[in-house]
């Protein structure tokens, strides 16, 4: 017998939804890669220097890429609709299950991610407290679910410019629109490598969890005095992980708020506690 | 404990379930990613057919075609520059069925209104219809995008013109260049858009030996793989008729 406090981290929706997304996404990418092939002129530079070319002729041949447009845009009209439903249902279950409480950045999520950013980078010790995610990952999950609905946004108004027309000119017209269905593309790239590095760091505790939704929870979460900029630091006494209330209360919507037993150190206006977005 | 925090969560569980429940799923998360690559394996390796790409992506691409026409309206014009935004260098993308081999002073135009009765028209003829100018950005499925400016004919106007209202009512118009060697199938209401010319005129001047001369297919609501150059048939179809790019694998509808 011996018991364990684990943590009930990732809801089984949101485990389907990350890992459906996972293929799907790198399909998207892969088949887009094949459609940009047909008209490769984005590069990084100015006037006649080029930094990086997108993409080199090795990068291509590496990826066996040339000469199968049709074949990539089949793919990607195939894939775009797993892409969309699975990004809906899941912004759907965030909204509906509450679960963008714990996602969402809040007021105080820029200023602790910089926090988050230099423990990383073991430019400072201890870590601002946090709940299911720190502000970085807030602010990056939040982020890429931006990034998905830009990508859908900008796809359909390079998919169909005459009959979304609006939706075109909205994007700052066709070719802008592609470039921008680009840019968000090269995003997921650098999320996804920021992403795996950030997983293999954090361990095998914290990646299973996305499989199996639980996580063994470490005796002592980090408490760091540095944070005591905010007032609340003071508020946790009891056995609980050391989290100030205002984690949670910052980001609690109004009616949940009222909902809850007993307030303890509830913010007086809670009207004023909407998410930052 | 209160009812949304995060630490509300948090359970007392004994080792041998958190075991328990963590083998549980990760065989379910192994088994589902097999069927995944399994699913992701039989579509990438399924044998192509005549289409050049693998039928179960056609069907999607029959699917999307049938969806998106729905919603097509012929109202949604692509939108008009002015001329001089058209650019003076227009890209020549493509030779097929524009070969040396031809004679533009012997050509005139073939307008099958049924099997065995065929209408054969002069670039005069057509000159002599109401002229349509449209300048708008040609985009091609490759991913580039030009203003161009164009004239000719309304399609619409011609078939109005040449009492084809019949052959208005079916579902597709089919063009070959004289030599066959390419050839579209485009749907009857993309066809009726009031931008899609028969078109004998770029930057208003007559038609490039190059962009199709004597007479091309300008349709704006179409990637340029549909604006078939040097017209030598026209026909009309219930069915869908050949189409040279959707026979190499890309979409048939090809719509904007």
């Amino acid at each position: 017998m011996s018991l364990q406090r684990a943590i009930k981290k990732h809801p089984l929706a949101i485990r389907w939804f990350h890992w459906v997304n996972f293929p799907v996404l790198a399909v998207m990418v892969w088949s887009g890669l094949l459609i940009y092939w047909g008209n490769d002129v984005y590069r990084l530079g100015w006037g006649d220097k080029t930094l990086l070319k997108f993409f080199p002729q090795s990068f291509y041949d590496a990826l066996n890429v040339p000469f199968r447009l049709a074949q990539g845009m089949a793919f990607h009209f195939l894939f775009m609709w797993l892409f969309f439903i699975n990004g809906a249902l899941y912004v759907l279950y965030t909204m509906f299950s509450g679960e963008w409480r714990f996602l969402l950045p809040g007021r105080h999520s820029f200023r602790e991610a910089w926090q988050v950013v230099l423990h990383d980078l073991h430019l400072r010790k201890g870590l601002p407290p946090q709940e299911k995610y720190n502000a970085a990952q807030r602010i990056a999950y939040s982020a890429i679910v931006v990034f998905g609905f830009g990508s859908l946004v900008t796809g359909l108004a390079i998919y169909k410019p005459i009959q979304l027309g609006w939706l075109c000119t909205l994007c700052g017209g066709y070719a802008f629109a592609r470039i921008l269905h680009f840019a968000l593309t090269i995003g997921y790239v650098l999320f996804f490598m920021v992403h795996i590095i950030q997983v293999l760091l954090a361990g095998w505790n914290n990646f299973q969890a996305m499989v199996s939704g639980i996580e063994v929870v470490k005796e002592v979460l980090p408490v760091v005095a540095a944070s005591a900029t905010g007032p609340d630091t003071e508020s946790a006494s009891d056995d609980r992980p050391h989290i100030p209330d205002t984690m949670e209360t910052g980001i609690t919507h109004p009616e949940a708020a009222i909902n809850d037993l007993p307030p303890v150190n509830d913010n007086p206006n809670p009207e004023t506690n909407e998410p930052a977005l | 404990m209160r009812k949304n925090s995060f630490s509300s969560r948090e359970v007392q569980m004994e080792g041998k379930d958190i075991r328990r429940k963590k083998l549980v799923s990760f065989a379910v998360f192994i088994a589902l990613l097999s069927v995944g690559y399994f699913a992701w394996y039989k579509l990438y390796n399924q044998p192509q057919g005549e289409g050049k790409i693998q039928p179960a992506l056609r069907s999607v691409l029959v699917t999307n075609e049938r969806l998106f026409s729905k919603f097509y309206s012929a109202n949604r014009k692509a939108k008009s520059y002015s001329k001089s935004d058209a650019t003076a260098n227009v890209r020549v993308n493509g030779n097929v069925g524009v070969g040396d081999n031809f004679d533009p002073a012997a050509w005139h135009l073939k307008v099958a209104r049924k099997t065995g009765d065929t209408l054969t028209l002069s670039l005069d003829d057509l000159k002599a219809l109401p002229k349509t100018e449209v300048v708008f950005d040609f985009k091609c499925v490759e991913g580039w995008n030009q203003v161009t400016y164009w004239g000719g004919v309304r399609v619409s106007d011609f078939l109005r013109k040449y009492n084809l209202a019949p052959q208005m009512a079916m579902g597709y118009v089919g063009m070959v260049t004289p030599d066959s060697a390419y050839y579209v199938g485009v749907d009857m209401p993309s066809m009726l858009q009031p931008q899609t010319l028969l078109c004998y005129e770029m930057n208003g001047k007559p038609l490039p030996k190059n962009q199709g001369a004597p007479l091309r297919l300008i349709i704006p609501v179409k990637y340029g793989i549909k604006h078939l150059k040097r017209i030598g048939t026209i026909f009309f179809s219930n069915t869908k008729p050949r189409d040279y790019w959707a026979e190499l694998g890309y979409d048939y509808y090809a719509g904007l």
